[in-house]
């Protein structure tokens, strides 16, 4: 076959899953920033910078899953019983935080009952995704067709670390966030946050790169084997210099740098994750061609999704462009 | 299988699509029916120039952008929870079933990116023809999103159109055969009018509210008048496509006719049709049955004497659980008579000129608002439990579908779907109640632009469009 179909959709639904991460990321992080951020206008203009642009996000989550079933059922039927309790957790998260998001506005007197809910399902749909990730990473037990392990295999210190790595970063990319969009007191106060969300990010990235290895020795191999090595090593080199530029940037007092430089880092861990996994979508188990569902799945699929896609990344492209600079406290309203 | 309590895995996790899914459904139905309702007020404003039909379209606007919030909030959990708990099936069944639902998936986000913005905050910037065709969009948008969903329902009830593949899975043959599997033009003409009537009951509730209340002025009446001529004209259309939807399901899927009809027992003469009984599966029989002879030969095969063939004549490992969908059946089927009843009621009012001040009227329709809902669910459940004991009819059993969990893993999500649930949709209805307890005015404004409306949407278009306006 001329088109190797399968590659083309392991593409199309990482990208999925990077723009959600991107996009979802810092509003996410915004929720879990929340409780260190003073009741009333500082709580109203965080919010604010974000209002006008979280709605977009979850249509990746969604693209990405509803992708992986269409184009890669077999992956789809062995990840989601084995991350039972993360996945289950992170969708209840996103539907309390995304009511929490507009009740807050409807109902001023439960305020700080809504703001509390908006922190909690943000820090738990963080925390179910980074374990959903570090579960991916540390092995999935399959038999046959399915999941063959129990239901806790997620809760070990390697996953543990991932989700907290995955709540440090988001915060991360909250804070800059608010540096980008926010002027006076609050932009003072995350520009501290992202200096210290900066190290305890960097520090997770070190962590979570050194305990990968030690999961599985496929991931020295294809980390580590020559020639491959002069292009991974790249990865590393990468984010030192993306941490020495983040944190030059931070001390001049830039204040849009720091938010695209953490997206760079982030991106740059992803396709650390990506030198781990590929060419497996159950890394170790399944590889993409494995799980895919036959050409003729794909290709209808192929479709709709090369028609839409474009015009709904426009759209958010668009939105984001409108809104762009500085939010005040009464918002954009 | 691990249990919880004495229930097992399976019975947890069948109980907790049940429940997400019940909730999922009852938005969609209410926003299919609205967003044309909307199309038709918008033209009907359009070809008269009637201020009255603008109010109107503005009012109900504002309870189609929570509606349709809603479906899709609840729609997220149901694109993964194939996988959560239907694992097997979802492996079988993927290469068939995954892209039609991600067209369903991608025809409802397309909607929002594209025209539900314009269609709630556009009005003033697009120009009024453009914003039509913005409407328009979003109705045929909503009925595309049911047409792939359903065709995916009615494949796993009537599959077709499919090979098997070394590994068991399902694999496309021939997506035309899929798409138009037997029972989907009937399941989707059959969903596509209850979706109007559910609607159009909700419409006639809240003017019979109002005209109870004396509330009365142009748009309540007009707004009660529509809904009675739905009742009058609809409801008859729906119970004949009905009729049709079960003869096809008679040809397709037997068994679960022989349990809606409460037939144990094969009649080779004429078989009798049981309005009411207590079905006993474990004797097979059906206790204290009312019934009228040879009535259901005479509506299944348009004969009296025409032998029907009962349960006895299928496995008893092949039964759908008879009760539950003999009942279910009956409460779907009175309820549409309700409506029907309405219709006619409505038509002698109309002819004595008392449509408006009738007050049995008003408190039937009033009485009547929920029933579009109660019906649509009983209908869900007849055919998907009529299904039972397989997810894809005749191929793959429910035990076997399901994924390697454990019971107290499921009773744990299980219950908090339920409590979130009840707390996130709950808070929904109570709005959606709150717009309609207030008339509509002379001054209709649309969807509020100070705050966000959409529980959790999909694009930025609204805000887009409030930035714009400013």
């Amino acid at each position: 076959m001329a088109v190797d179909l399968p590659m083309i959709w392991a593409f199309l639904i990482a990208f999925a899953v990077f723009a959600y991460v991107v996009m979802d990321g810092f509003d996410l992080g915004i929720g879990i920033l929340f409780p260190s951020l003073r009741a009333g206008k500082e709580r109203d203009t965080a919010m604010n910078s974000v209002a006008p642009v979280w709605d977009g996000n979850e249509t990746w989550l969604v693209l990405g899953g509803g992708g992986l079933f269409a184009a890669f059922p077999l992956a789809y039927a062995v990840v989601l019983p084995a991350l039972y309790g993360p996945i289950i957790a992170m969708l209840l998260g996103l539907v309390f935080r995304g009511v929490a998001f507009e009740f807050r506005w409807r109902d001023p007197a439960h305020r700080p009952l809504w703001d509390m809910a908006f922190a909690c399902g943000s820090v738990i749909a963080a925390l179910a995704q980074g374990v959903t990730l570090g579960a991916l990473l540390q092995g999935i037990t399959v038999h046959g067709r399915s999941f063959g392990g129990g239901a806790f295999d997620w809760l070990t210190p390697f996953c543990l670390l991932a989700g907290v790595s995955l709540v440090i970063g988001y915060a991360l990319l909250g804070s800059t966030w608010l540096l980008m969009k926010t002027e006076g007191d609050l932009r003072e106060k995350a520009r501290r946050m992202s200096f210290r969300f900066a190290i305890g990010t960097m520090a997770c990235i070190a962590a979570v790169s050194l305990a990968t290895p030690l999961l599985d020795p496929i991931y020295v191999q294809r980390w580590f084997a020559w020639p491959n090595v002069l292009y991974t090593a790249q990865v590393p080199l990468l984010v030192t210099i993306g941490a020495v530029a983040y944190f030059r940037a931070l001390m001049r007092g830039a204040e849009q740098a720091p938010f695209f430089i953490a997206l760079c880092l982030f991106g740059l861990s992803y396709v650390g994750l990506g030198i781990s996994m590929y060419p497996d979508v159950v890394p170790g188990r399944i590889t993409i061609w494995e799980a895919a569902s036959p050409p003729s799945s794909q290709l209808f699929m192929l479709v709709g999704a090369g028609i839409l896609i474009p015009i709904i990344l426009a759209y958010t492209g668009y939105a984001y462009w409108v809104f762009r600079g500085k939010v005040g406290a009464e918002g954009y309203h | 299988m691990s249990s919880l309590l004495g229930i097992d895995a399976l019975e947890l996790a069948r109980a907790q699509f049940g429940f997400t899914v019940a909730f999922h459904i009852i938005f969609p139905a209410f926003s299919i029916g609205l967003a044309s309702y909307l199309a038709v007020l918008e033209g009907l404003w359009l070809a008269t120039g009637r201020e009255a039909f603008l109010n109107l379209f503005r009012y109900w606007l504002k309870i189609f952008a929570i509606a349709f919030a809603m479906g899709v909030v609840s729609g997220i959990v149901m694109s993964y929870q194939f996988g959560t708990n239907w694992s097997v099936f979802s492996d079988k069944t993927g290469p068939v079933l995954g892209p039609l639902m991600a067209y369903e998936v991608l025809s409802a986000f397309f909607l929002e990116a594209g025209f539900l913005g314009v269609m709630l905050f556009g009005m003033n910037k697009v120009g009024k023809t453009l914003h039509f065709v913005a409407t328009l969009a979003v109705a045929f948008g909503t009925l595309f999103s049911a047409f792939w969903i359903l065709s995916v329902n009615s494949w796993m009830q009537t599959p077709a159109g499919y090979g098997i593949s070394p590994g068991g899975q399902y694999v496309p043959a021939d997506w035309w055969a899929i798409v138009f599997n037997p029972s989907f033009p009937y399941r989707l003409v059959h969903m596509v009018l209850a979706a109007y009537l559910t609607t159009a009951l909700v419409v006639g509730a809240t003017a019979a509210w109002h005209l109870l209340r004396s509330r009365s002025n142009a748009e309540v009446r007009i707004m009660f008048s529509m809904a009675m001529w739905m009742f009058a004209i609809v409801a008859p259309i729906q119970i004949l496509a009905g009729d049709m939807h079960g003869l096809n399901t008679l040809e397709h899927q037997p068994a679960k006719v022989m349990a809606m009809e409460g037939h144990f027992q094969s009649h080779p003469d004429g078989a009798p049709l049981l309005l009411f009984g207590l079905p006993d599966q474990e004797a097979g029989k059906v206790d204290y049955a009312v019934e009228i002879p040879k009535l259901s030969s005479l509506i299944l095969k348009h004969d009296l004497d025409a032998p029907l063939a009962g349960l006895d004549t299928v496995p008893r490992k092949n039964w759908p659980p008879v009760a539950i969908v003999f009942w279910s059946f009956r409460v779907m089927v009175g309820l549409g008579f309700l409506m029907l009843g309405l219709g006619v009621a409505s038509l002698f009012a109309r002819w004595r000129g008392s449509l408006y001040t009738s007050r049995w009227l008003h408190r039937f329709a009033l009485a009547m608002g929920p029933a579009g809902f109660a019906a649509v669910l009983a209908g869900w459940i007849t055919t998907e439990v009529g299904r039972q004991p397989f997810t894809v009819y005749g191929l793959l059993r429910t035990v076997e579908s399901a994924s390697p969990l454990q019971a107290p893993a499921v009773g744990a999500s299980l219950l908090s779907f339920v409590l979130i649930y009840f707390i996130v949709f709950g808070m929904g209805v109570l709005y959606i109640l709150h717009l309609m307890a207030r008339a509509p005015n002379e001054a209709e404004t649309g969807p509020e632009e100070g705050a966000p409306i959409r529980a959790a949407g999909v694009t930025p278009a609204a805000a887009i469009s409030r930035r714009a306006a400013r």
